[in-house]
């Protein structure tokens, strides 16, 4: 567990260069929740708390909401997402292993529902903002909501490339409009493809050193990316293309970090590849027709509901057992 | 000519630790003063003693009989008094205890009287093979302790190759490697002896390719044999039959079949070696090689060691156990399982004894939750789901167990070296397989009583139902008797009444009588007119004398 958050430290560094200290502060305040939960939950059911906080679950749980949370975001925000997903998610379902739904997005999901303007305005990337707070500044307004004398919120935030897109689609503006403005770059969201880059990078590392297998990562990608194409080839003017869908949002984090965590997954072989397909299909349903930008974490939801019914069905042929 | 392999899923490279064990020739072990015998070194059925306490035996001699078919005898391998027959305990996981032959040696080991058969084994009935075989006490010493003879009884079916096992693919274990290094002209005459057996069309011998020196020594014993000496990539557990037999011909044995089914008979390299003692030589298998092993032994070596030597006997001539030794295992460290006490003997199937250090056995406390990883079924050599049996083993759905195929397991312990979490997950499936079969057992019995407690029932039911019948029956006797009385009385009335109305009632013999009979008939007929009509003036007279007295009575 502890290499999967050595792997987030890239995209994580190149996040926050770009958003700014709301994100470091984001994971710390995450981390330091989601371990002191931890440990209350493993006291109250009289559990080792030193052999399962060293085990890096929780850590990787706070990693994943921290990052998941718009960077200066209120701190109790926070707090509640992380405490939730730990309590709610992990701990009353029997903590490790026993969770059915992967806990950082319970907990990024509750905070969506609750918190629906918090959870939509997200800082202006470095490029686009003449604005960047510094660590105290930010701190200040994460603990106290105050924003320097001259600084104004509406001049700080800004709307995802997502969400841009889908309230201008909405307003039935012609693609080739919508992606001239400053927010979305060469392949995604300004800004936001560099750091799924990165997490690709780290992604990759974790394949390459067999802590996840490919079937997850390349299943998701591969089926967003078809079916983004699909629809891409019938309308360009309605529906972006699959480099953008790739590298916006929480694509490349979902396919390598969250859809491949094993306790909600399905776990045979195919499984895992069907399990991927639902996860990056879902992704472009919702992301194009639902109500929400992004859709990572409902995604993964849902497929980890059927985890396993999948896992019933793609049971691998048993040595001696007929076939081949 | 270089033959294509295949390969099985799965598998595992476990650091191999076999070096530590080859650095010297295998040397015979120490007679130890007293050995213990099992009757059960072998699966199936245990043997009969056939020797009493106070006898005095010899090497080689039979002292327990093979009982039924899968069975194996046991000779006493080496010369001394029986001084019990008795409950030991035996190299068993549960360490239970079972019936030993115990011999206190003289320290002689003298033979019993051998030596090769007079005719040559290619001249010899198969059944005539198998025979000495059976009674040469071998089974395979690969591990398993499965009767050859019964193995090289090809039933009918056709033999297409003989396959030689050795591969010993368990980290530590030697036994092989140096049978195969210092006596590959025994493992070869064995193996011709077996083709001739199941005439076989070919022969194949396996060897790891971490043991090169022991490969190099067969190829060299081969050159001029028609059989093919073939090196494979070392993978754990290919040493398992079905694995090797995928590997070497792409062939998969069916799940609960053997390997017979496709044409395939595998046996140990070591059984090899015995069944050529057997034919050619005429010695029983009383002894076998063994690998003392383990960081917690001074000096790791390979022992030729005679059956029923206690453990300790053999770790003390290997410089002892180091003081941090956490358990005595037998067998390799993948599937092998810890000894409760070292007095416990070597049998038949103990290839290897290890002494573990604290160090090498993970304390059960770091054992974490299952978190469905999937690492096991990635390395699962039949491609089992072994976290999900894990789950069924520990919520008791015995049945989803089997549903998964859990029976298909081979235990051979993958799953559990790579779990990230340290479970122990082959102990799990091993609970689930004992349970599942103390249910049958239980339900088998259930069944047994049920069976009779019906068997009562109806028997009840059917003693009740003939009581009542056999009581109808004399009741319907009895009614029967009296109704019969009745009508025979009754038909009786009737016939009389009949005779009386008929006008045919009067005497049949009254035509046709003689003179003298009408006389006779007249004049009785006559006498009884007088008599009548005196008896009529007599009852007139006695009226009157009582109308008369009447008369007079009423007067008065």
């Amino acid at each position: 567990m502890l290499r999967v958050a050595y792997a987030l430290i890239p995209g994580m560094l190149i996040y926050s260069w770009l958003f700014g200290w709301g994100v470091i502060i984001n994971v710390l305040l995450a981390t330091v929740a989601a371990l002191a939960t931890e440990a209350l939950m493993l006291r109250l059911r009289q559990r080792p708390i030193r052999m399962y906080l060293t085990d890096g679950s929780a850590l990787v749980t706070a990693l994943l909401l921290g990052l998941a949370i718009p960077p200066l975001a209120p701190w109790w925000m926070v707090l509640i997402g992380t405490a939730f997903a730990i309590i709610f998610a992990k701990h009353l379902y029997g903590g490790l292993g026993f969770n059915p739904f992967n806990p950082a997005m319970i907990g990024y999901v509750m905070l969506l529902i609750s918190f629906p303007r918090e959870m939509t305005s997200w800082p202006a990337p470095l490029s686009l903002s003449e604005i960047q707070l510094n660590l105290g500044e930010s701190l200040t307004y994460v603990f106290a909501g105050i924003l320097p004398a001259d600084v104004r919120l509406d001049a700080l935030t800004m709307a995802t490339p997502l969400d841009v897109l889908r309230t201008e689609l909405g307003l039935n503006k012609v693609m080739e409009k919508i992606t001239a403005s400053p927010i979305f770059g060469a392949m995604g969201g300004t800004g936001w493809e560099w750091i799924n880059i990165a997490f690709l990078g780290g992604g990759l590392w974790l394949m390459y050193k067999k802590i996840i297998s490919w079937h997850v990562p390349t299943a998701m990608l591969g089926s967003l990316a078809l079916i983004s194409l699909a629809f891409y080839f019938i309308d360009p003017t309605a529906y972006t293309s699959p480099l953008f869908h790739l590298l916006s949002g929480g694509a490349i984090l979902g396919a390598f970090f969250i859809a491949t965590d094993p306790v909600s997954g399905a776990t045979t072989p195919k499984g895992r590849v069907w399990f991927g397909i639902g996860v990056g299909v879902l992704t472009y349903i919702i992301r194009a027709w639902g109500g929400y930008p992004d859709a990572v974490a409902f995604s993964v939801l849902l497929m980890n509901m059927a985890a396993p019914t999948i896992d019933h069905y793609t049971r691998p042929r048993v040595f001696g057992h007929g076939g081949k | 000519m270089i033959r294509k392999l295949f390969s099985f899923k799965g598998g595992v490279h476990p650091p191999q630790f076999k070096d530590i064990s080859t650095t010297q020739p295998i040397r015979p072990a120490t007679l130890a003063q007293q050995l213990v015998l099992p009757l059960h070194q072998h699966i199936g059925e245990s043997a009969t003693p056939i020797v009493e306490v106070g006898d005095y035996v010899l090497r080689g001699q039979k002292i327990a009989r093979a009982q039924g078919y899968v069975s194996a005898a046991v000779h006493a391998s080496s010369s001394g008094t029986i001084v019990a027959i008795e409950e030991r305990p035996i190299p068993h996981p549960s360490g239970l205890s079972a019936t030993c032959i115990v011999i206190d040696t003289d320290g002689k080991d003298r033979w019993i009287e051998h030596g090769p058969a007079e005719t040559s084994y290619t001249e010899m009935d198969v059944s005539q093979l198998r025979n000495i075989i059976r009674s040469s006490g071998i089974v395979g010493l690969g591990g398993a302790g499965f009767p050859s003879y019964i193995k090289l009884n090809s039933t009918g079916a056709i033999i297409d190759t003989l396959i030689l096992n050795g591969v010993e693919c368990e980290p530590y274990i030697s036994c092989d490697d140096m049978l195969m290094r210092e006596r590959p002209e025994q493992i070869i005459a064995g193996a011709k002896i077996m083709r001739h057996a199941l005439h076989a069309k070919q022969v194949l011998i396996a060897v790891e390719d971490n043991k090169p020196k022991a490969h190099a020594a067969l190829v060299d014993a081969c050159r001029n044999e028609d059989i093919e000496v073939i090196l494979v990539p070392t993978l754990y557990p290919q040493g398992g039959e079905k694995q090797l037999i995928k590997v070497l011909t792409g062939k998969e044995v069916p799940s609960n079949g053997l390997p017979v089914q496709v044409g395939i008979v595998v046996q140990n390299v070591a059984t090899a070696a015995a069944v050529h003692n057997a034919i050619n030589l005429g010695k029983p298998l009383t002894s076998r090689i063994v690998t003392i092993s383990g960081e917690g032994v001074a000096e790791p070596c390979n022992l030729e060691v005679p059956f029923g030597t206690p453990m300790r006997h053999l770790l003390d001539q290997c410089g002892g156990l180091r003081n941090d030794v956490n358990r005595i295992i037998m067998g390799g460290p993948m599937m092998g399982f810890a000894m409760h006490s070292t007095e416990i003997p070597v049998i038949k199937t103990t290839n290897a004894i290890l002494a573990a250090t604290q160090a090498n056995v993970a304390p059960p406390s770091d054992i974490m939750p299952c978190i469905r990883c999937g690492a096991c079924a990635d390395v699962c050599p039949v491609e089992l789901l072994p976290q999900q049996l894990q789950w069924f083993a520990r919520a008791k759905e015995f049945d989803r167990a089997q549903e998964y195929n859990l029976f298909d397991c081979i235990e051979c312990g993958c799953c559990s070296y790579v779990c990230p979490s340290n479970i122990p997950l082959v102990h799990y499936y091993r609970y689930a397989k004992t349970e599942i079969w103390a249910q049958e057992r239980e339900k088998e019995k259930a069944d047994h009583a049920r069976q009779r407690h019906e068997f009562r029932l109806s028997r009840i039911e059917r003693e009740k139902s003939e009581k009542a019948a056999r009581l109808a029956m004399k009741k319907a006797a009895a009614q029967g008797a009296s109704s019969n009385k009745q009508a025979a009385i009754q038909a009786a009335m009737a016939r009389a009444k009949a005779r009386k109305n008929s006008p045919g009632s009067e005497p049949k013999n009254t035509d046709n009588l003689t003179e003298a009979q009408q006389q006779q008939i007249k004049s009785t007929d006559d006498m009884r007119a007088k008599a009548q009509q005196i008896a009529e003036s007599r009852r007139a007279q006695a009226q009157q004398m009582m109308a008369g007295k009447q008369a007079k009575d009423e007067k008065e």
